[in-house]
């Protein structure tokens, strides 16, 4: 073989391989093509499939659309009267929480307010040492009504006068007597109805005569005395609605308790003296 | 819930009472009562207390001379101390705090606002 014959056949070779080359560049143009073609289509449904969701998001419900629609409207209308139900029973029973509270709230105050009239009414009636029912009376009047300037009358009923027996916040001795009858004091007493002075005086020589409240002491309809309150704690700055019962409670416990046990002090005073005596006389 | 157990400083029986009442709402309370701050002392030492309640204005030691004793000892240094008192001024109020009490109701007392400090100083 010739180096012409040579060339020949490098040649046709090279030129073979130029036109495969040729051939597979042109299948991969028009798969490109295809890929491209398919691709815009795709495209083209994913906004058409957007649009649509979008529409089934953001618009109404379209009625009559069919079977499952209507099932799923009928169901939504049904879960909303069961909202709205809920949403009444709710409010119902919050009204009934706010109601509770406000019982509970009660229930607790007058557990206190019986509490203090508890204890009141017990301490008054532990003792008939004449001179510690008169304290006790002073502790209730201080601890639970929160007086800080008071005083308690005796009446003496062949005087007719009513007497300072004990007092917090000012002594016995500054607190004139009173005539039964005469003054507010005295007036309270024969009356037998409590005295409230809305506008008390800052002057005690004035509240001496003319205190805040005047409770009268009484056993059945008779009268053996008067608290009278001058004024209150700093911290105290108004009556509250137990403070009236408690006034009434020491009314009549008060009045009870300070007459037994004047009655046992005295008695007991004068059976010490008639022992005197019978011991002299068996001596 | 364990036991507690309250110290009632207080010389006026009526009062002691009053707050003995309240205290027995919380369940399992143990209430030591004394008449003052001595007697009070003296009880604090022979109980483990939980809580001091204490008044002010008492015979032989009053509640602040009690507060100051009890707060200098390094074993009842964290004991919380609450006043009940009849003085409702500002001043008796912040001596009593500086002394290092933790509460001050004044009187007449509430028993729920008596038994909310209680519990909150309890951490009940």
């Amino acid at each position: 073989m010739s180096i012409k014959d040579d060339d020949q056949d490098i040649k046709g070779g090279i030129f073979e391989k130029g036109e495969e080359f040729l051939d597979m560049f042109r299948k991969g143009q028009e798969f490109t093509r295809d890929l491209l073609k398919d691709n815009e289509r795709l495209r083209y449904r994913v906004v058409q499939l957007e649009e649509s969701l979008k529409r089934k998001l953001e618009g109404p419900v379209e009625q009559g659309s069919g079977i499952v629609d209507e099932e799923l409207t009928s169901k939504l209308a049904r879960y909303e009267n069961r909202l709205s139900e809920l949403e009444a029973r709710l409010q119902e029973i919050e009204a009934e929480n706010v109601d509770f509270v406000q019982r509970y709230v009660d229930v607790e105050e007058q557990n206190n307010n019986l509490a203090n009239l508890y204890v009141a009414s017990y301490q008054l009636h532990s003792t008939l040492d004449y001179q510690e029912v008169l304290q006790i009376i002073l502790e209730i009047i201080i601890n639970l009504i929160g007086a800080e300037t008071f005083a308690i009358y005796l009446l003496d009923e062949k005087l007719q006068m009513l007497n300072p027996e004990a007092s917090e916040g000012v002594p016995v001795s500054e607190i004139p007597a009173v005539k039964f009858g005469e003054g507010v004091i005295g007036n309270t007493a024969k009356t037998n109805e409590s005295y409230f002075n809305e506008n008390p005086s800052s002057d005690l020589k004035v509240l001496l005569l003319d205190p805040l409240v005047c409770i009268p002491l009484t056993i059945k309809d008779d009268v053996i005395g008067v608290i009278t309150l001058f004024n209150l704690l700093q911290q105290k700055e108004s009556f509250a609605p137990v403070d009236f019962e408690l006034f009434t409670l020491l009314a009549g416990h008060a009045a009870t308790a300070i007459f037994s046990s004047k009655l046992f002090t005295e008695s007991k005073r004068k059976l010490s003296t008639y022992q005197g005596f019978l011991d002299l006389l068996s001596q | 819930m364990a036991a507690l157990t309250f110290l009632i400083i207080e010389d006026s029986p009526t009062m002691r009472q009053l707050i003995r009442f309240a205290l027995n709402r919380i369940p399992g309370a143990q209430v030591v009562e004394a008449s003052d701050g001595v007697d009070g002392l003296k009880k604090l030492s022979s109980n483990k207390i939980d809580l001091i309640l204490t008044d002010i204005n008492m015979p032989i030691m009053d509640g602040l001379k009690l507060v100051n004793l009890v707060r200098s000892n390094e074993a009842y240094k964290g004991l919380p101390i609450v006043i009940i008192t009849t003085e409702g001024a500002r001043e008796d109020k912040e001596r009593a705090m500086a002394l290092g009490a933790n509460a001050y109701i004044t009187k007449p007392i509430q028993s729920t606002t008596l038994l909310s400090i209680v519990k909150d100083l309890l951490k009940l």
